[in-house]
């Protein structure tokens, strides 16, 4: 599914050069649940964006389902972030303008989809995370864990192959911040291809396989 | 497309006061076209009403070709039986040098016939106008305008006087007065003009013949001048074997020609400035949509993450500047209404109305559309080539 080689990405402060990235190597296949853990400024964020094609490498090549993403147009990867991957944020990133419905609605359309089906799916996105009853509320008006809710709904309700969460749970206390990783459990139990990125071990430990990122630079570790 | 609008209208409503304020300048320029159009084309209409009142109770017909078959004083008296049409005056005209006492100038010579009084609406101050007689008998008389009689004669009371028309002698028998709201007075006012019997004027100028080229045509009593206009050409068809090209048969005065032009003049050049005060607030616009694509950075990259492409974001801001100006423009058309028909009510004793000229509203509409879109494309520019990741972690 993904397939990362020797991915570097570098940035450049004043005189200094950061290696965010430094000849990263990993494999994900279908329907895993992978963890990436890794220390505050080791590089998982810089990763996830890589993955989820916001933002393009300086080096390494990066395969998704075969595809070679360096090669596509700016257009064609926001068509593969709209289809194929959902991304679900620390801070949640909704549109505050939106109500919790609309805001999982506009994945859908972008996509075209016919109002009637986009209705249908809203629906079933908010009830697979259990939030059917605040759905005309907006953002502002929902708590934390309802508003990571809501942007989980927002990641699924296109059915994507792959979700990428970056540390969804960082801005929640530990018993939503479970419920949360309950409702990735299920997801995963589904059938989905889950890569989760966290720096509490706990958490990684719930995922099927873990990769360690220390500096740029990745390791498996087997749990 | 519906759902982009949509967008477009909650993201205006979340800022009233600011959508108003830049609605202002579009709505602003709107009012200034079409208002100020609408008032010129409104004034003109009237003002040209009025000069048609008072000009157009005459047909003037021009012979161009006359086929071998000229028309002359005779065929004028048997049309003027027809009963569609009133009365009829041929005229020539030449210019002669005028003397009397020592004193001489030019003159314009108008050679023609009783009629003419009639139909040109003339006045006479003293004496009398030419009669059926003078032209029948080529008599040496002319009935002269104040002008003249007070430039050539030094005062106006002069009927019995004589003045010499290219060195002939010519008893003055009336005089007209110049009148100062009359539509000859506004063409020729101050100018010296003698009217001679048609007769009299052929043997004075060497260029002219009995053929009557020129001659002016009144509508009878009870008749319109559409009906005259159409006797009169189908008589002339019918003399001319059925070529409309030998004669012309025009209605409307020169004032009026000459009037028309102006005014549209005028009109061009008010809608200009007006158009350049709908630029104004176009730029207006520009600049609040530089200052909400700023603010709606991290919107737009969270947009950008979950899929939408680069014309999406354009098409999105696009929309809302191409709405913000269009409901500035239907306000601006809704005021403009208003405001004439406020003037309406404040010049109804002027006799004239003003109303939204359809034209001027489709031309500010599609103006404020091109206005929309070429002040918008550069801000929706900048929000669709925004890189998504740059995007999503603007101001944190
Ligand atoms: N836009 C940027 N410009 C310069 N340096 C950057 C930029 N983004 C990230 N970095 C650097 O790259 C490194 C990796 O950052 P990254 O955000 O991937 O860390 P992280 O593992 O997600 O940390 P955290 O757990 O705190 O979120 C850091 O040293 C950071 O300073
Ligand atoms: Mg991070």
């Amino acid at each position: 599914m993904i397939d990362i080689k020797d991915l570097s990405k570098i940035y450049i402060v004043g005189d200094e050069r950061v290696h965010a990235l430094d000849h990263a190597t990993l494999h994900i296949y279908p329907e895993e649940f992978v963890s990436i853990i890794g220390p505050s400024g080791s590089g998982k964020s810089t990763l996830m964006n890589i993955i989820g094609c916001l933002d393009v490498a300086d080096a390494g090549s990066y395969y998704l389902d075969g595809m070679p993403i360096e090669s596509y147009t700016e257009n064609q990867l926001a068509a593969i972030r709209n289809r194929k991957i959902g991304f679900v944020f620390q801070n949640f990133n909704l549109i505050p303008k939106l109500s919790a419905e609309e805001n999982v609605e506009l994945p859908l359309i972008y996509q075209k989809v016919k109002r009637a089906e986009r209705a249908v799916r809203v629906k079933e996105a908010l009830e697979r995370v259990g939030l059917t009853k605040r759905a005309k509320h907006l953002p502002t008006e929902l708590s934390g864990g309802q508003q990571q809710r809501v942007a989980i709904a927002r990641a699924i309700v296109t059915d994507p192959k792959l979700i990428l969460a970056d540390e969804p749970t960082g801005a929640l206390d530990s018993k939503t911040g479970h419920e949360i990783i309950d409702i990735f459990h299920e997801l995963h139990s589904q059938g989905n291809t889950i890569v989760l990125i966290t720096h509490d071990n706990d958490i990684a430990k719930q995922a099927s396989r873990s990769i360690h990122i220390l500096d740029g630079k990745t390791t498996e570790v087997k749990l | 497309m519906i759902i982009a609008f949509k967008m477009a209208i909650r993201s205006i409503g979340s800022n009233k006061m600011r959508a108003a304020l830049t609605m202002l300048g579009i709505i602003i320029g709107v009012v200034a076209l079409v208002v100020l159009v609408s008032l010129t084309s409104g004034a003109t209409d009237s003002v040209t009403d009025a000069v048609s009142d008072l000009g157009s109770s005459m047909l003037t017909v021009t012979i161009s070709d006359d086929k071998g078959v000229p028309i002359t004083l005779d065929t004028v008296n048997e049309w003027m039986n027809e009963s569609a049409v009133g009365e009829i005056a041929p005229y020539a005209s030449s210019s002669a040098t005028a003397a009397a006492d020592g004193t001489s100038g030019e003159v314009t010579v108008y050679g023609t016939t009783p009629a003419y009084y009639d139909i040109q609406g003339l006045q006479l101050a003293m004496g009398r106008w030419l009669k059926t007689s003078d032209v029948e008998n080529h008599t040496y008389v002319c009935v002269i305008n104040e002008a003249t009689a007070e430039e050539l004669i030094g005062y106006t009371d002069c009927v019995g006087q004589a003045i010499t028309l290219n060195g002939v002698r010519y008893t003055v028998a009336g005089v007209l007065s110049d009148e100062e709201n009359s539509l000859t007075s506004l063409v020729s006012s101050g100018s010296m003009v003698a009217y001679l019997p048609y007769t009299s004027l052929i043997r004075l100028a060497d260029s002219l013949t009995e053929e009557v080229t020129s001659f002016c045509v009144s509508a009878p009593e009870n008749g319109t001048m559409d009906e005259v206009e159409a006797a009169m050409t189908q008589l002339l068809m019918e003399r001319f074997e059925d070529d409309d090209d030998a004669f012309e048969v025009s209605s409307q005065s020169v004032l009026e020609e000459t009037m028309g032009s102006v005014t549209s003049t005028l009109t061009i050049l008010l809608g200009g400035i007006a158009a350049i005060s709908l630029i104004v607030g176009g730029i207006g616009i520009m600049n609040i949509m530089l200052v909400t694509v700023t603010e709606r950075t991290r919107e737009i990259g969270i947009r950008k993450a979950i899929g939408a492409n680069r014309r999406t974001i354009l098409g999105q801001f696009l929309m809302e500047a191409v709405v913000i100006c269009m409901i500035g423009c239907v306000l601006g058309i809704f005021l403009s209404w208003g405001i004439l028909q406020t003037v309406n009510t404040v010049v109804s004793s002027l006799k004239m109305t003003f109303s939204l000229n359809g034209g001027v509203v489709m031309i500010a509409v599609a103006f404020c559309f091109l206005i929309g879109i070429v002040f918008g494309l550069y801000p929706a520019n900048k929000a669709a080539k925004m890189k998504p990741i740059d995007a999503l972690h603007y101001g944190g």
